[in-house]
């Protein structure tokens, strides 16, 4: 049995995906730069219902619907979210998350 | 016959270290266009390993709208908000440097370890295959309801992202 052939392997590059994203969310201090990571995050879990869906799942279709869901809702998700940015940037002349606090108490 | 499961082997480590390459640059970089070419990798690397889950559908999908189209927008992004050279300025002390890498790394640890001790059990049987109509047909069947439902969402969010985009108007009651 090859690696490639196993579950595990999928899985793991999955979660190391996903670890790698939460890391950068933290790490990187720009909107935008958050943005990317949360991609990076949603990408993995699009390797896990694949992953799945080769190995488990009984019927094959029911994955791979599930990805390109996911794809979808990315989309729409990374449009809202630059669209905010802009706005933002309008409004504060910033992209800063720290420069955004006109709530604060 | 088992040259080629070597070469198909080595192909899937190239894919598994695009990923894992892309993602280190997403992370590490500090100007934010490096940070897009790297998730740009990453997302090839995992298109790859949607071909070696039997679907090239799928794969062609990931580059199509992860790389050509969430990729370029969030070029676009980078563009109106920043310089494309501006560096990312950290602002975090060691301590907090430690704190992020030790909980990321101690999360995947644990995640991986439990991972590789659980067995999973396969279907007893499958219904269907992995072909484009079997694919197909279920989109138009069992998921139907979802399939035109996320047109609508993505329909919606493009309306929205160009309303909260426009400049304030004149004519706006606000």
């Amino acid at each position: 049995m090859m690696p490639s052939d196993h579950l595990t392997t999928y899985l793991i590059v999955g979660a190391f995906m996903l670890f790698v994203g939460l890391f950068g969310m933290i790490r990187h201090r720009t909107l935008i730069g958050m943005l990317i990571c949360v991609e990076l995050i949603l990408a993995g879990a699009g390797v896990n219902f694949m992953a799945f869906n080769y190995f488990v799942a009984p019927d094959p279709a029911v994955g791979q619907a599930f990805t390109l869901f996911i794809l979808g809702i990315a989309a729409a998700e990374a449009a809202i979210v630059i669209s905010l940015v802009i706005a933002i940037h309008r409004r504060f002349n910033s992209v800063d998350p720290q420069a955004i606090n006109e709530l604060r108490g | 016959m088992t040259l080629y499961r070597y070469l198909g082997e080595a192909i899937f480590f190239g894919f598994i270290i695009l990923i894992m390459f892309g993602g280190l640059v997403t992370v590490w970089s500090r100007l934010l266009m490096h940070a897009v070419l790297g998730l740009a990798v990453a997302f090839i690397g995992v298109a790859g390993l949607f071909f070696h889950l039997g679907s090239p559908f799928m794969a062609m999908m990931q580059v199509l709208i992860y790389v050509g189209a969430v990729c370029v927008m969030l070029v676009f992004g980078i563009m109106v908000g920043h310089s494309p050279t501006q560096i990312d300025r950290l602002r975090w002390s060691g301590n907090n440097f430690l704190l992020a890498s030790g909980t990321c790394i101690a999360g995947f640890v644990l995640l991986t370890t439990t991972l590789i001790r659980t067995r999973w059990t396969a279907a007893a049987e499958r219904v269907g295959d992995f072909t484009m109509q079997h694919l197909g047909t279920a989109f138009l069947h069992e998921f139907v309801l979802a399939f035109e439902l996320i047109s609508v969402v993505l329909l919606i969010a493009i309306l929205g992202a160009i309303i909260i985009a426009r400049p304030p108007q004149e004519s706006d009651p606000s």
